[in-house]
């Protein structure tokens, strides 16, 4: 579990990471979502105690994180830059990671081969190429088999079969019962793994909600209909209150109605239906549109902190 | 609150509390995995004794046209100049490199408590530079001696002052390396820890010493490079401290930087 009340740190004028307050839950995928310099990677770092909060306090299983006898296997974190010396192989790379918390040599081979890189474990890291640099950092995560996995962009180079290796180990994580905070712009993989997600826009906190709630709540969904009969049906559905559109492959899009309400509406007026499908939002328009109000709007001026069902544009520079 | 289903799931990797003996052999872990690290031991192993051999053959014969500097017993132990380049370079980058490269993250990570490092780092980085240097620094002596002992009689050990010498050349340079890690965790970058390193040692005291005068020579005894050169000559120079007072010196400087490396750790961003 990791607990960040009012977290806040700035850079001089800069305000990187704006009063966040928000818990990861064990137990679920927790995706961190946010536009490049929204704070995601300032709060991962000042989770790992790496940068002080300004103000605000963030712990970790109910305590700061440098207070843990064993940080190794309270956390294992992987960071945007990878944090491994180009000069130094990567088998011992993870043996000085593993003696700090006097982790034996045959966990360090084991983690080299659950990632793959039995190999190439004793070249050095500066050859590797981003994928496997990657790997790298996610085996150094794994070594103490820790509660947390705080992963910053994970996916970040990786090939399919990594991608999908990834997605299934951080399912099976928070199967166990543990607490998995990733980041990542990838929203179709981030769609597909977590359960959970967190959205900060210019460091505030924009919403808290599972993903499920996010997505449905963020956008419209819309009706598709191929038909022989588009425009009949077209012009019976614009007496409605929905919006029709045509698409260029002859279909109509439909918003305003449920795809039970198209189909009443095409049997009364038998029309004759190919196809009718609801297309839910995705993730990445659920995204979009968020982040868009977040961009667009930048004159609000009181600073009341963003509560997870808080649907008004939110992000403030006016200060 | 949700109840925390963590405690109960069987731990599959058993792990030991970070302390300092932990953390060191991390550090050792460290340096000896990287290559850099023994090419600069052993280029300034080679060094020194490559060109105490030099200074012993140029002054196999005692003439008039030699400088006192070539022919007391501390002569053949000039390598240090070169050898204060490579070991102090050794003690940036064995700081720096974790800066540059971004491996201080992961090493903070793994010790968030941070000063840990800092002590594990000075450990070995004295231990292995000691080791190597000390006796280094007598194989140079000795087989220059043994040189000139062909040509004319030269110095011995026993000789005195000169044991001092010898030991102190390799008891300055290890110490010269820690200032150089101390300069590296102050400055970070690696380029500019290698500048700030070497403006420290070869060019601010040149700079006090011979562009402003006697005042400046006053002020440039001070500094670690000259203070520490006092401690390896058997020739006692104008404008220069005594031997033992520049080895304290020398040490008040390590411990000035020390002080300044742990505060900045413990207090700036990673």
């Amino acid at each position: 579990m990791i607990e960040a009340h009012h977290l806040t740190k700035c850079y001089g004028e800069t305000v990187a990471v704006d009063d966040l307050t928000f818990t990861v839950r064990p137990g679920v995928v927790t995706g961190f979502l946010g536009p490049n310099g929204a704070g995601k990677s300032t709060t991962m770092r000042m989770i790992l105690g790496l940068d002080a909060p300004t103000s605000g306090t963030v712990t970790v299983n109910g305590r700061p994180f440098s207070e843990h006898a064993h940080p190794l296997r309270e956390v294992g974190a992987l960071l945007e830059a990878r944090g491994v010396h180009p000069g130094r192989s990567a088998r011992n790379h993870l043996l000085a990671m593993a003696a700090t918390a006097g982790i034996g040599d045959d966990r360090v081979d084991e983690v080299i081969d659950m990632v793959g890189l039995s190999d190439v474990a004793s070249r050095r890291v500066g050859a590797f190429s981003l994928g496997m640099g990657q790997r790298v950092g996610i085996a150094s995560a794994l070594l103490a088999d820790p509660d947390i996995l705080l992963l910053d962009e994970p996916v970040n180079g990786l090939d399919p079969d990594g991608v999908r290796w990834i997605r299934n180990l951080l399912k099976g994580f928070a199967d166990e019962g543990r607490t998995v905070f990733l980041s990542s712009h990838l929203m179709s993989e981030m769609a597909l793994t977590a359960d959970h997600v967190i959205v900060v826009g210019q460091g505030r906190l924009l919403r808290d909600q599972s993903m499920s709630e996010f997505i449905a709540g963020a956008s419209t969904e819309v009706v598709r209909v191929r038909s022989p009969e588009a425009d009949r049906l077209a012009s019976i559905l614009a007496r409605t209150a929905a919006t029709v559109r045509r698409t260029r492959d002859g279909e109509l899009e439909i918003e305003g109605l449920s795809s039970d309400e198209v189909g009443i509406a095409a049997g009364s007026a038998h029309v004759t239906l190919y196809e009718l499908s609801t297309q839910s939002a995705s993730l990445e328009e659920a995204y979009m549109v968020l982040t868009a109000e977040s961009v667009d709007y930048h004159t609000r001026t009181t600073r009341d902190p963003v509560t997870a069902t808080d649907r008004s544009p939110a992000v403030s520079s006016a200060r | 609150m949700l109840a925390e289903p963590t405690t109960v799931r069987r731990r599959a990797v058993e792990t030991q509390p970070v302390d300092f003996r932990r953390v060191t052999r991390s550090e050792w872990i460290k340096f000896r995995s990287l290559r850099s690290s023994w090419l600069m031991l052993a280029g300034a192993a080679a060094g020194m004794v490559a060109i105490a051999l030099v200074v012993a053959y140029n002054t196999r014969h005692l003439s008039t046209s030699l400088q006192l500097d070539d022919i007391v017993a501390s002569a053949p132990m000039q390598g240090y100049y070169l050898g204060q380049l490579l070991i102090g370079a050794l003690g940036v980058l064995f700081v720096s490199g974790e800066y540059s490269t971004g491996m201080i993250r992961s090493t903070l990570a793994a010790v968030p408590k941070r000063v840990p490092v800092l002590w594990a780092k000075l450990t070995v980085f004295v231990i292995i530079t000691a080791v190597t240097i000390i006796p280094i620094s007598l194989v140079a002596f000795i087989s220059a001696e043994g040189l000139i002992s062909h040509f004319r009689t030269g110095f011995s050990l026993g000789d005195p002052g000169v044991l001092r010498v010898v030991i102190g050349t390799g008891v300055y340079l290890t110490l010269i390396g820690v200032i150089g890690a101390t300069v590296g965790w102050l400055v970070r970058s690696t380029p500019g820890a290698l500048v700030s390193y070497f403006a420290l040692i070869l060019v601010v005291p040149v700079l006090f010493g011979n562009v402003l005068g006697t005042w400046g020579k006053d002020i440039a005894q001070f500094f670690p490079s000259e203070a520490g050169r006092s401690f390896v000559s058997t020739i006692h120079e104008p404008y220069s401290v005594a031997p033992w007072v520049g080895l304290a010196l020398l040490v008040g400087w390590v411990l000035l930087g020390l002080v300044g490396a742990t505060l900045t750790l413990r207090r700036r961003d990673a």
